[in-house]
């Protein structure tokens, strides 16, 4: 049994604005096993930042948690004090945001910004703290770092800010990394070099990463499990395997389905925009755009059914009794692939 | 099959910027031809001059140098008045932030009936509110958000009226800048099939300008690939991304994240290095190596790039 090193269960965050109660996350639980990259997929809105910036203590002053709890080592995050809060940002949990432009301080030189959380968190020598984040900066890949230590912000490349960012972030090797789109404003060849680079350190440090993004491709590629978010719920979760090669709720289909793959020929889009959390739906959040919803969908919200022992989904279509719906081309394809996938598996223990 | 007919022919295109000493190429060198009723993508990384070239092909820039022939005039030496505004009104642009290309102050009936008062193309306001509502339900929305500002609708919903201005006019022929990358996967799919739907209604074509490699394969017929200013190869949509023949149009293909976890544990990327070919001062233009397939080399590299399109055959 993985241990699990955050645990996250019911957590309800309201917005107050001008135009009422925004309800933003919507009754969220999951976990983080250690050591583990689960990523959070979902549209803008859906609550994927504001859940993770929820664990690091890092909400908009206008929210409001209603309710839940963050665990982490036996400790409820939400109720921490912000000194508490203070000691474990960037020490024991780190975060990378997306947009690595905005994210240094263009007045700091890097090296001082990478050796900032060691002379802060571990009470390191200003020396000490100045080699260590020149060994960071040849970790994480920067060229000439002994002369780049020096310089600014500006004088790099969104790549290589990127890269510092994460140097910053893992210096003080923290046990779980947020990291909120740190590819999307890449292009894709920096962005293979730095999921690379992700991958790579997340195994020198042992470190847990919660990886949110709306791209499939890069789910793929970086996740073991995935949460799928939508209108501030999730609505599946389950193995990187479960949810591209089995997945079984409509809005995953919908999802995966508008991805062009490389050889596809058709597109389909899922019709109509997600719902107006000011007024949350009652059901189903993704009944209204869902060619396959029942009635019951519109009423109820479905609870998490059971697939396997990895992997659930909040859909009425896997409560007993309900009817046998076709889904997509592309999803039937991966279906057929994903049971060939088991038998081979199966195959290979047994030998 | 008859010849397809050129609406676009872009000879050795070249924007270079003066900033104090310094000249950046941005685009430097580029040939292409766009033939009517296709969509020809343009694809590269952020500074490649993939934006540059579509802007300086609708003269929103004034070239360095070389030609931008449309339908076999060339737009820089359109004389008249009269001239100008047909090109103006033909080619059309959509732009890549519907945040930012829409002014906050105007209705979407004056932002879709701008382009229809320039060229006097309705003669009442009855006949320019109706021609605004066939235009929105043309792009999907509704004709009751003619009066409503910018403001009050979301990505998908504004990148529609972008596409709305730009067919006000009856273009033949649109540049779409990035039009998908600031909107959400789920939006990205409505706002391309409904491009792929107009071309086919109108019969327009697309210089479709994007990032987004997966996305460029799916709606385009031709592809051209940039990198720092120039094009370095030119071919089909399968051509490219199956066949590709230069170095960096293979490391952009293996760097592009696939939706499927098997995939992605097999995944071999290929590094690229720009340096060797900047280095070694051979003349590179652009040669056919296979019917439509061109790829932009040096006289003796020919004969490689030869083998290489032979050796997906097998």
């Amino acid at each position: 049994m993985p241990e699990k090193i955050l645990d996250v269960k019911n957590l309800q965050i309201d917005f107050n604005t001008y135009a009422g109660e925004v309800k933003a996350i919507r009754d969220v639980s999951f976990h983080l096993n250690k050591g583990e990259t689960l990523a959070i997929v979902g549209e803008s809105g859906s609550g994927k930042s504001v859940t993770t910036r929820s664990i690091i203590g890092l909400l908009a002053k206008n929210a409001n948690v209603v309710g839940g709890e963050i665990n982490f080592h036996g400790e409820n995050l939400l109720e921490a004090s912000e000194k508490d809060m203070q000691n474990i940002r960037g020490n024991e949990i780190s975060m990378i945001f997306q947009d690595p432009m905005t994210s240094l301080d263009p007045t700091m030189k890097i090296g001082q910004q990478i050796a900032e959380p060691l002379i802060k968190h571990k009470g390191a020598s200003k020396k000490e703290a100045w080699a260590k984040a020149l060994e960071m900066m040849k970790a994480v890949g920067i060229p000439d770092a002994d002369k780049r230590i020096n310089q600014y912000p500006h004088q790099f490349s969104g790549g290589m800010r990127q890269r510092i960012v994460i140097a910053i972030a893992l210096i003080c090797e923290p046990e779980i990394l947020l990291a909120d789109e740190p590819t999307t404003a890449l292009d894709v060849t920096v962005q293979a070099e730095i999921l690379d680079l992700m991958k790579d350190l997340q195994k020198r440090i042992k470190t847990s990463i919660i990886f949110i993004t709306h791209d499939l491709g890069v789910v793929a590629g970086m996740a073991d499990r995935v949460a799928v978010m939508y209108a501030g719920e999730i609505l599946e979760y389950g193995t990187v395997d479960d949810i591209f090669f089995d997945p079984q709720h409509p809005y995953t289909w919908g999802l995966i389905n508008s991805m062009p793959t490389l050889d596809s020929d058709t597109l389909e889009s899922i019709p109509g925009t997600p719902p107006d959390l000011l007024d949350p739906p009652k059901g189903d959040p993704f009944a209204p755009r869902n060619k396959y919803a029942m009635k019951i969908d519109i009423e109820r919200k479905p609870p998490f059914f059971k697939v396997s022992d990895t992997h659930y989904a909040a859909t009425w279509l896997l409560a007993p009794g309900a009817p046998k719906v076709e889904p997509p081309l592309e999803i039937q394809r991966r279906w057929k692939k994903y049971a060939l996938m088991k038998k081979d598996h199966e195959l290979v223990s047994e030998n | 099959m008859p010849e397809k007919k050129k609406i676009l022919q872009v000879k050795h295109l070249k924007q270079y910027f003066k900033n104090g000493r310094v000249t950046t190429k941005a685009v430097d060198d580029v040939s292409f031809d766009i033939y009517e009723g296709e969509t020809f993508g343009l694809v590269g990384e952020s500074g490649s001059g993939k934006t540059t070239t579509g802007r300086s092909i609708l003269q929103l820039y004034k070239p360095t140098d070389g030609e931008v022939i449309f339908e076999d005039k060339n737009v820089e030496n359109l004389k008249s008045r009269d001239e100008k505004l047909k090109f103006r009104r033909d080619a059309q642009m959509i732009f890549q932030d519907p945040y930012a290309s829409l002014n906050p102050r105007m209705t979407v009936e004056d932002i879709i009936a701008e382009g229809l008062d320039i060229h006097h193309l309705v003669n009442s306001k009855e006949e320019r509110r109706q021609r605004v509502e066939e235009l929105l339900e043309e792009v999907g929305l509704n004709k009751n958000h003619a009066s409503r500002f910018p403001h009050e609708f979301s990505g998908g919903q504004r990148q529609r009226i972008g596409i709305a201005r730009a067919l006000a006019v009856q273009p033949k022929f649109i540049v779409a800048d990035e039009p998908i990358s600031a909107l959400d996967v789920s939006i990205q799919a409505q706002v391309v099939n409904l491009m792929i739907d107009l071309q086919k209604k109108q019969g327009l074509t697309y210089l479709f300008i994007a990032h987004d490699l997966s996305m460029v394969k799916f709606i385009s017929d031709r592809i051209g690939v940039m990198h720092f200013g120039k094009l370095l190869e030119v071919g089909t949509a399968d051509d490219v991304y199956d066949r590709p023949l230069h170095d960096y149009t293979k490391s952009l293909i293996s760097a592009v994240p696939i939706p499927d976890p098997e995939i992605e544990r097999k995944r071999k990327r290929i590094q690229y290095d720009s340096q060797k070919e900047e280095m070694d001062g051979k003349e590179r233009t652009m040669h056919e190596i296979t019917p439509g397939h061109y790829v932009r080399c040096s006289e003796d590299e020919v004969e490689h790039y030869k083998e290489v399109a032979a050796s997906y055959k097998k």
